[in-house]
């Protein structure tokens, strides 16, 4: 037997040969053997007894995962627009001359790959890379040699780590260079709760009491939809079936979103309260966080923490001592889809598959994770969840406004003095945040990254809740001399990488916004060009099947509805009726090639 | 008539069936909402987004959607006419379709609708994609140039001809058709009289040595538009 036959049948056997497992074991493939080549997909297949082209299904659809062999090292730049604006651009041409290679390409003696990554989550020390499992950041181009060279010298990323970031980033399981960066703190999330306290009234409860004091404290979803909390946790528990699955989204891919990152560095053990106390109120004995590919620098942390809560009795057999309540929390890591944050396509990963989303109905409620019924909810969530049991759900309906009880984490970034965390009540004007950012002059700010709105000064009075300004969080700052038609391109290259591609409006249509905006961006845009770009925006936003496709055209709409006059300017009326895409001479240029001489053009 | 479920369609009264989606029920009744990865003989999918109707002013898949009582449907409006001459015009730009020298031309589902729905041609720039053709099977072709992404060979080759020979790979634009095997489609355990072949609605999966065994001018949609079938059904009713 060869040792890739005998290492596979090893590690899906650690997955009791379970398909569902099939992202735990694709991984597991890929850091042994560095891809998951052909014949692995074939053992692979073999082992946990599905057909080939399923695995292949599910390994292509991850940026993270290849079936071809890359470097030992790879190198990921942080596309967003974000890294852009601080200079990532000469970074990665700094990283390009040190290794000899272009971006997607690996060095000949195959030991590194430089690649683009969407957004990591660091926008508030950008630019940024993943280097292997080692985050860095603040990248200049002096440091991009630098670490090209270490890299070579010592061929081990954690060797480029030196100056440790603060709080848990200094934890010997963690060992990083990344920043808090924890601005302004609230009485929710970023405020200190004893392990255990909040689980233990729980559990004093009734878990039909639980869920009416979450229903009675008004949290809505923090992930973004902003879905009351206490009803999705009501239809999960009066769902039939026996097995029901308490899921915690920390899949995080909005690019300009990084609040769930500190929490999970800093409030971990307030997040695990949350969700052993959503597993008690739906009569969920299973717990999985999904946590994205690009925060893997923390899984040894999170793992710890939840052995510890484990050995204190806040996990497993019994919790608290509490006769019939098991509860248990497994981390399933993400290998790169930003598609994979939206709930269904959450639960397809889970289950080994490709991210599609499902269709709805059923919804996970009903029907989840390997068809049990299934509550998913955002990092922040479970943590106002634990609060809420601890302080009493009259306590928390009083902070923030009416429509939007509590605090919000909002991440800031982009052309602002201080970027960072912030925790504020909701319903708190974006024109304070703007001055308490350092970034009154902003010409532009994207609320809830690019599925957001861009809004222009005209909106700064408006205040940051679910009925106005409504954000997962994201809230990235523009100066006048960014170019928004820009952004808006950079957004839509984005939701083009990362559409799964299952229906036609977002797999296509994606496409044709971005060559319809980098048109206008080239001067070859018409005035009927506005009226083609909002036909199809909506056609997108209307026929698609998920919220991704949904809200992608939202960076267009929002050009045409608060920068008009940016686009009107950059597209010129015509004095003829000929297509300005058009170029006769490009047009012409093979067959004058091939017949060896030039056309005539008629010029009036 | 307890176990039927009354809802309208463009204010036409209907009554479906427990279990039947918009689409089923709007057929019965002799309604044609426009579809294409849809199939009567497949789990709905909801892909092609075709379908795309109204329910209480929200849009919704009419393939995947239950119907309900009470619901309010629209299909034919000019609001979704114009998305739905969008979608088909989106799968056109994204493929290599060259109608005149298909030998599907005729009985092409996606063509078919494209002239139902009047579109004389695509709005949008074509794509021009670089995709290949497998002709290693002795009896079947695939020709990814038009291939719509639609599912319906990989559902009815696992649910129907229970084997596994069609899945997609890749994800977004770079999404392909592929197949159960390193590269071609003879490495395969597909028989040309595998529901898979037959159920193409475009000229991407098809039976070698039969293109031109129904001369043009005698084909499926030649006469009548796609949806006529159903439609005559509501005719037929009101004539009765
Ligand atoms: C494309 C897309 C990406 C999403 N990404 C995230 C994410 O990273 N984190 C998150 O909590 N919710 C995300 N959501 C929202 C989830 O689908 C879901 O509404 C949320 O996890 C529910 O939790 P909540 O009710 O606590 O907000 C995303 C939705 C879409 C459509
Ligand atoms: S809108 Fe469609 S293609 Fe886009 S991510 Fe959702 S399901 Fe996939």
């Amino acid at each position: 037997m060869s040792e890739l036959e005998q290492g596979i049948r090893q590690i899906c056997a650690t997955f009791h040969n379970d398909k569902s497992r099939m992202m735990d074991i694709v991984q597991a493939v890929q850091a042994r053997f560095g891809c998951v080549s052909s014949v692995a997909l074939d053992l692979i297949a073999k082992a946990v007894g599905t057909a080939r082209v399923e695995v292949e299904s599910t390994v292509s659809f991850y940026t993270f995962l290849t079936d071809q062999p890359k470097g030992k090292i790879v190198i990921r730049l942080c596309s967003d627009v974000i890294d852009e604006m601080f200079g990532m651009g000469p970074v990665a041409r700094a990283f390009e001359d040190a290794l000899g290679i272009k971006v997607g390409q690996t060095t000949p003696d195959g030991a590194i790959t430089l690649e683009w990554t969407a957004c990591i989550g660091m926008c508030d020390q950008a630019p940024a890379a993943i280097i292997n499992d080692t985050v860095v950041t603040y990248l200049s181009t002096d440091k991009a040699r630098e670490i090209v060279a270490e890299l070579r010298k010592s061929g081990d990323p954690r060797k480029l780590v030196h100056r440790l970031g603060d709080g848990h980033n200094a934890h010997p399981l963690v060992r990083s260079m990344v920043h808090n960066s924890i601005r302004r703190k609230g009485p929710v999330v970023f405020a200190d709760l004893p392990p255990g306290s909040a689980l233990r009234k729980a559990l004093a409860m009734s878990p039909v009491e639980v869920i009416r004091d979450v229903k009675t404290s008004r949290l809505r979803g923090r992930g973004g939809a902003g879905f009351p909390a206490g009803m999705k946790w009501e239809f999960t528990r009066q769902s039939e079936g026996e097995r029901k699955i308490v899921i915690c989204n920390a899949d995080e891919g909005e690019p300009g979103t990084f609040k769930d990152r500190v929490i999970l560095t800093e409030y971990a053990d307030l997040l695990f309260e949350g969700m052993a106390i959503a597993g008690y109120a739906i009569g969920a004995k299973e717990g999985i966080l999904y946590l994205r590919g690009e925060y893997a620098y923390m899984r040894p942390l999170l793992d710890h923490i939840l052995q510890v809560r484990r050995d204190a009795g806040l996990l497993g057999r019994e919790v608290c001592g509490k006769r019939g309540f098991d509860f248990d929390i497994r981390i399933q890591l993400g290998a790169g889809a930003y598609v994979c944050g939206e709930e269904t396509s959450l639960i397809s990963s889970c289950e080994g598959l490709r991210g599609d989303p499902k269709n709805r109905p059923p919804f996970p409620a009903q029907k989840g994770y390997l068809g049990c019924p299934t509550s998913v909810n955002n990092v922040e969530t479970y943590c106002c969840v634990a609060r809420i049991l601890d302080r009493g759900p009259g306590w928390f309906a009083e902070i923030g406004s009416k429509g939007s009880p509590g605090t919000k984490l909002f991440s800031v970034s982009g052309d602002c003095a201080s970027p960072g965390v912030y925790e504020y009540p909701f319903g708190v004007k974006l024109i304070e945040l703007l001055r308490d950012v350092g970034a009154e002059d902003a010409a532009a700010v994207q609320v809830g990254g690019p599925s957001g709105h861009l809004v222009g000064p005209a909106d700064y009075n408006r205040s940051l809740e679910y009925d106005d300004l409504a954000t997962g969080g994201s809230i990235v700052i523009f100066n006048k001399d960014r170019n928004v038609v820009h952004v808006v391109r950079k957004y839509l290259e984005f939701f083009v990488e990362e559409s799964c591609g299952y229906c036609t409006p977002c797999r296509v249509g994606n496409v044709l916004l971005l060559q319809k905006i980098e048109d206008i961006l080239h001067g070859r845009g018409t005035p009927a060009d506005l009226a083609y770009l909002e036909q199809l925006a909506k056609t997108v936003k209307v026929t698609s099947r998920c919220g991704l496709g949904q809200t992608s055209p939202n960076p267009v709409l929002s050009l045409l509805k608060s920068f008009r006059p940016v686009l009107e300017a950059l597209v010129k009326p015509q004095a003829d009726e000929f297509l300005p895409t058009f170029d006769i001479r490009a047009a012409l240029g093979s067959t004058e090639d091939l017949i060896g001489r030039k056309s005539v053009v008629f010029t009036p | 008539m307890s176990d039927t479920i009354p809802f309208t369609i463009d204010g036409v009264a209907v009554e479906g069936r427990p279990g039947q989606t918009i689409l089923q029920a709007a057929d019965d009744a002799g309604i044609y909402i426009p579809r294409l990865c849809a199939h009567k003989e497949l789990h709905p999918f909801g892909s092609c987004r075709v379908c795309t109707v109204k329910v209480n002013g929200r849009p919704q898949s009419a393939c995947t959607m239950p119907c309900a009582k009470g619901m309010v449907v629209e299909n034919n409006t000019p609001e979704l006419l114009e998305h739905r001459r969008g979608l088909v015009e989106m799968l056109f730009v994204e493929g290599n379709h060259y109608c005149m020298f298909c030998e599907k031309s005729g009985n092409c589902e996606l063509q078919a609708l494209a002239y139902r729905l009047g579109i004389m041609a695509p709005r949008y720039p074509f794509q021009f994609p670089d995709r290949n053709v497998d002709a290693s099977h002795p009896d079947v072709l695939i020709d990814r140039n038009r291939c719509i992404l639609c599912a319906r060979c990989v559902r009815a080759s696992h649910d129907l001809d229970g084997k596994n020979v069609f899945q997609f790979v890749g994800r977004g634009s770079k999404k392909r058709i592929w197949i159960n095997a390193e590269a071609k489609l003879k490495d395969t355990n597909l028989d040309v009289t595998d529901k898979a072949v037959e159920i193409c609605p475009v000229g991407a999966i098809l039976k070698k040595r039969q293109g031109y065994a129904v001369p043009v001018g005698q084909r499926l949609y030649d006469h009548q538009p796609i949806g006529s079938d159903i439609e005559a059904k509501r005719a037929a009713a009101a004539q009765a």
